[in-house]
């Protein structure tokens, strides 16, 4: 610690920051526009200066930049000091010339970091009067608008799409007063985390398009802290709604999840819960006719399904307490896993290691920190993004060391980066096909599933001789696989990636075994980062048991051991074969399905209850970590639809926290549960927290076309939150912080007002708890089972990919997201296509299945395998075997293309 | 005794006097509703939503006049053209809440909100207090007869391309190094 002295008040500061950074940290205001906490300094702006003193005696000082200046031990510096004040109001002065006087018709107005800087440095009147310059837009793609006039080039835009997200397509262009920040040419921005710069932007050059299509200013959305439902990350979101309608998500602060940044998956894939097609009432099918069903009699139907031989179908995408309720309903031994067969097997193997002491599952954090990584056959960027873009830190690893080596200090950002060119630290991808990922990292092995696990086996035995190797290694892997051993055995923090998406067990026992083999050499836990497909698909998978899969249960309806089936959130056709499921449901007597929107199964259920989405209940998920976080509700439903929990007849629906309780203490595995829920005792006199902001307006005429006499607040008893603006918002002592806001700071920026240091925790918040304890002494090595496929000569070895958009069931349901999707694909090299006289966008039929796919050639995918995208349920992936023989096929049913693929910034022409 | 009288009958005497001489004096209130009284332009009455000189809505549903209510009565929701004008899709006002103070007429960034003399706005259901946008639309211009948002805002208009607002030089062409 060091201490520095500010306009006169000491202050205890971390010398290895710079002032700005540590000024904020004290909660003291210094406007600045380029500087980034998740991004460091560059000194572009000149908004954040100082006066430094050289000693007590120096009356006169010098101007410095507060984020270039180190926070060394004994600095004497001013923020209030005349000359300062009056320096950085001309540079807001000129900063702001040429910006076009549009606030009221600029969707960052009211949650404007310009407007707070500019209000913070005393700039009101524009003196200037020659002309300003303008700029044209670009259309930029489905999620983004592009407003170029109100830019005031602090470059944070480039900075974070090209050096941190690793984007390729946006640049400064032009120079002098008209820099412009763009693409070459319009286009769709390519990044799959372009919508963070929304949030990194200062002003409204880069705005949310679907939101301005139903634009509220932040202060009139309803919001509350939310979990992202898109993959199993579970980054903190917070959604806004205002009139009954879901307007947009922003990103929630949490320092070991998502930090400052989303996808777009989950950005702007929440739609589905404004969607048409959401279930609306209870309804009994039969034939072609529906009868809506009253609550009584939809508690006899439940009652029916009490008795007899009921079997309950989990799901991956609902929560833990919704899982557990029909769980609680049907009895453990009948309650069945909601995914694949294959993905069961590996959930189970998944939650198997999570146990292990060996192994440490990191967060994203701590992801960040690794400084050699091994992915193995998993597409990051399409099955866990923000991941994706944590890995696109961790191997800037190697550029800190070099800089700490040379005293470079690491906020020195441009420094860092022009110090290090293209050192990275070594990142290595074993997969089918190429990845988003390739352009940062050091190898790169494209091979079938199979050789892939052979080549992880063989890291693993070069590292620890005990452990086994397979025999089908290709003899021309053998210098990778020695740089791969040896890079791992360098690090200081080396990082396995596999999961349950790769279809592949081996993989995973292949993942274990090198990181166990680490860990013997290292003697501590090793990071094992093992994803899953979605929300919480650990979850389900720890209620579950192992014998309990889905083929069991589908099983068991069509050989009459069970009779009657409920079914929770999940459309059985995406998780078995069609014929597999539709011989099941024909014998069921009965058949309940719970779901938010219609699908296959609730197109043949007898009877539908409607489900709350994501933002109209409070749930809880379990990330691929083990995190169990809670998401609270954001919005009441204005339909007939009821969070699963409360249908299945657990508790009422204002007992959510009794439920909780019950699910902690009955659920093996789940008793750290309620620790996610507040305390009510933190809560002053027993006031809420409210989920409107202070300045919420039009309360007396929002409804007043319908009744002018107003309706009562809307009630919630049981949760710790309001509907309504009364309370003890987040700013004063409220546990918990849905909406950052700090008088002079309205927008994003403002959250360095909760965090007990920048970057550090927040203090009104809950990073989640883990569930799982490592408990079991370290298991011995896997051995790797002989899985040889031998295709004949027509045919390819068949893997799965996914895609951002797309592979997600819900968001693929939102219309901006749909703009980016394309149609099921299957990846072939040019080798397979000449050979079958294909060519890019032909369509083909896949095998003896019924489903089509367009053909797309990349040099990137082995030849002799093939890469099948399933598409929003175009391709059942259950079906397909492992070896297929594809034909032409002359149907053209295919809605859009593969135009919209956005495969590698790498290489482009060589896919 | 005569201090007694001092204090307070004369001072009873002297008032008798000024109201008799009140007899004398023109009446201030009128005999409304025959006779209307005058209002001040700048008298805070029945709000309006005016235009701008090119007869185009002026509000472009910033909301500012919704969150300045200190009664909340006011709601709006944004929409947009196709080429980029924003305009509300609904603006309601309950006249039933409002208080006249002002507030959302000094909020407005484009003069589209005024408040008007007219105070006769007395109805029979409280209902018939709810205003929306035909209700509040005047096809003119109000208290402020210039002020047109779009030709100072650098936003892209339909009629009004970049470059063409108040100071606004022609677009850059990013292409060129030129000074």
């Amino acid at each position: 610690m060091a201490k520095v002295v500010i306009d006169g008040v000491t202050y205890e500061v971390n010398p290895d920051n710079n002032l700005l950074q540590e000024c904020l940290s004290q909660g003291l205001d210094l406007p600045y526009f380029c500087w980034h906490p998740c991004m460091g300094s560059v000194g572009a702006c000149r908004q954040c200066a100082i006066k430094q003193y050289r000693d007590a005696d120096d009356k006169n000082g010098m101007l410095v930049m507060a984020c270039m200046t180190p926070a060394t031990d004994g600095a004497i510096i001013s923020i209030d000091d005349e000359q300062a004040k009056s320096f950085r109001a001309s540079v807001i002065e000129s900063l702001m010339i040429s910006h076009p006087h549009d606030c009221p018709v600029c969707e960052e107005g009211g949650e404007c970091h310009l407007q707070d800087m500019t209000l913070m440095s005393g700039h009101n009147y524009r003196r200037y009067d020659k002309k300003k310059v303008t700029h044209r837009n670009q259309y930029l793609g489905p999620f983004l608008n592009h407003e170029m006039n109100r830019c005031i080039t602090c470059y944070r835009c480039v900075r974070y799409y090209d050096d941190y997200a690793g984007g390729t397509d946006l640049s400064a262009q032009a120079s002098h007063h008209h820099v412009y920040f763009g693409r070459h040419e319009e286009g769709v921005l390519e990044s799959e985390f372009s919508g963070n710069l929304v949030e990194v932007c200062p002003t409204g050059v880069f705005t949310d398009k679907a939101f301005s299509q139903h634009y509220s200013r932040k202060w009139d959305l309803q919001t509350a802290p939310s979990v992202c439902v898109g993959c199993s990350v579970g980054c903190n979101t917070a959604p806004g709604e205002r009139y009954g309608t879901l307007r947009r998500i922003v990103n929630r602060y949490n320092n070991e999840v998502n930090g400052y940044f989303l996808c777009d998956r989950g950005r702007f894939g929440f739609d589905f819960v404004n969607n048409e097609g959401r279930l609306r009432d209870a309804v009994k099918q039969q034939g072609d006719t529906s009868q809506a069903l009253s609550g009584e009699q939809v508690q006899s139907v439940i009652n029916e399904f009490k008795t007899g031989k009921t079997i309950g179908i989990g799901s991956p995408r609902a929560s833990n307490e919704s899982n557990f309720a029909l769980r609680a309903l049907v009895g453990e031994d009948n309650f069945y896993a909601g995914y694949s067969d294959t993905e069961h097997e590996a959930t189970q193997l998944i939650l198997q290691l999570a146990k292990d002491k060996a192994f440490h599952s990191p967060s994203i954090r701590e992801i960040e920190q690794a400084d050699a990584i091994v992915i193995l056959g998993e597409d990051v960027t399409n099955v866990a993004p923000r991941i994706a873009l944590a890995l696109r830190q961790s191997v800037r690893n190697k550029a800190l060391e070099l800089a700490s080596n040379s005293r470079i200090p690491q906020w020195q950002d441009a420094a860092v980066r022009e110090l290090a060119q293209h050192d990275r630290s070594p990142l290595s991808i074993l997969s089918t096909y190429v990845s988003r990922l390739d352009d940062v990292a050091s190898d790169r092995v494209v091979d079938t599933l199979q050789n892939l696990a052979g080549i992880a086996y063989a890291v693993a035995n070069t590292i620890a001789s005990q452990s086994p190797s397979s025999s089908d290694v290709p003899t021309e892997h053998a210098s990778v696989i020695e740089k791969i051993a040896a890079q791992l055995q360098a690090a200081k923090r080396p990082l396995l990636i596999a999961g349950s998406t790769s279809g592949n067990l081996e993989l995973i026992k292949a993942a274990a075994n090198i990181a166990r083999a680490l860990q013997q050499q290292k003697s501590t836990a090793v990071d094992l980062c093992l994803l899953v497909p979605e929300v919480n698909s650990l979850g389900m998978g720890m209620l579950t048991t192992a014998e309990n899969k889905l083929g069991r249960a589908l099983a068991k309806l069509q050989d009459g051991s069970a009779t009657q089936a409920i079914v929770l959130e999940n459309d059985l056709y995406r998780r078995a074969p069609q014929a597999t499921v539709d011989a099941a449901l024909e014998k069921a007597d009965k058949l309940l399905v719970l779901d938010q929107l219609g699908t296959a199964t609730t197109a043949k259920a007898d009877y539908v209850l409607p489900t709350t989405a994501f933002s109209e209940h409070e749930a809880s998920y379990i990330n691929y970590e083990g995190r169990a976080q809670l998401s609270f509700q954001v919005h009441r439903c204005h339909s007939g639809a009821m969070p699963a929990w409360s249908w299945l007849g657990a508790e009422q629906v204002d007992e959510f926290d009794a439920l909780v309780n019950r699910c902690a203490s009955e659920a093996k595995g789940f008793s750290n549960l309620s620790k996610i829920l507040p305390d009510p005792a933190s809560f002053i006199a027993g006031m809420k927290v409210p989920r409107q902001s202070h300045r919420y307006s039009g309360r007396t005429a929002m409804k007043a076309n319908i009744n002018v006499h107003e309706p009562k607040q809307a009630e919630d008893p049981g949760s710790v939150m309001s509907f309504s603006m009364e309370g003890i918002p987040a700013q004063k002592d409220a546990d918990v912080l849905a909406s950052s806001w700090a008088p002079g700071w309205n927008s994003n920026q403002s959250i360095s007002k909760f965090q007990d240091e920048v970057n550090g925790e927040l203090k009104q918040g809950h990073p989640g708890t883990l569930l799982i304890t490592r408990e079991t002494a370290a298991a011995g090595y896997f051995d790797p089972a002989d899985s040889s496929v031998s295709p004949s000569a027509n045919e390819l070895q068949v893997s799965l990919a996914y895609q951002i958009f797309g592979s997600d069931e819900l968001s693929a349901k939102s219309n901006s997201v749909q703009q980016r999707m394309t149609d099921a694909f299957i990846g072939l090299s040019p080798e397979d296509a000449q050979a079958r006289e294909l060519s890019q966008g032909d369509t083909v039929k896949l095998g003896t299945t019924e489903s089509n796919a367009v053909v797309c050639i990349r040099t990137g995918i082995k030849s002799g395998s093939a890469v099948i995208y399933c598409g929003d349920g175009q391709v059942n992936p259950t079906e397909l075997p492992q070896c297929i023989e594809i034909t032409k096929s002359g149907e053209q049913n295919l809605l859009r293309g593969i135009e919209g693929l956005i495969v590698s910034d790498l290489l482009e022409e060589d896919y | 005794m005569f201090n007694l009288i001092k204090d307070t009958l004369i001072s009873q005497v002297v008032t008798l006097w000024r109201v008799l001489l009140h007899m004398f004096v023109k009446a201030d209130t009128v005999e409304y509703p025959d006779e209307m009284p005058y209002m001040f332009p700048r008298w805070r009455g029945r709000i309006i939503l005016s235009r701008d000189p090119d007869g185009e809505e002026r509000c472009v549903a910033c909301n500012l006049c919704a969150v300045a209510c200190p009664v909340d009565c006011i709601a709006l929701q944004k929409t947009e053209d196709e080429e980029g004008r924003w305009y509300p899709e609904f603006f309601r006002i309950n006249f039933s809440r409002c208080i006249m103070c002002g507030f959302c007429e000094e909020a407005c960034p484009t003069n589209a909100i005024q408040l008007t003399p007219d105070f006769e706005m007395a109805e029979y259901e409280r209902q018939d207090m709810v205003w929306e946008k035909e209700d509040l639309l005047i096809s003119g211009t109000g208290k402020y007869h210039d002020y047109n948002f779009y030709k100072v805002a650098g936003k892209k208009i339909g009629g009004k391309d970049k470059g063409e607002a108040q100071n606004e030089a022609v677009p850059v062409n990013v292409r060129s190094l030129l000074p």
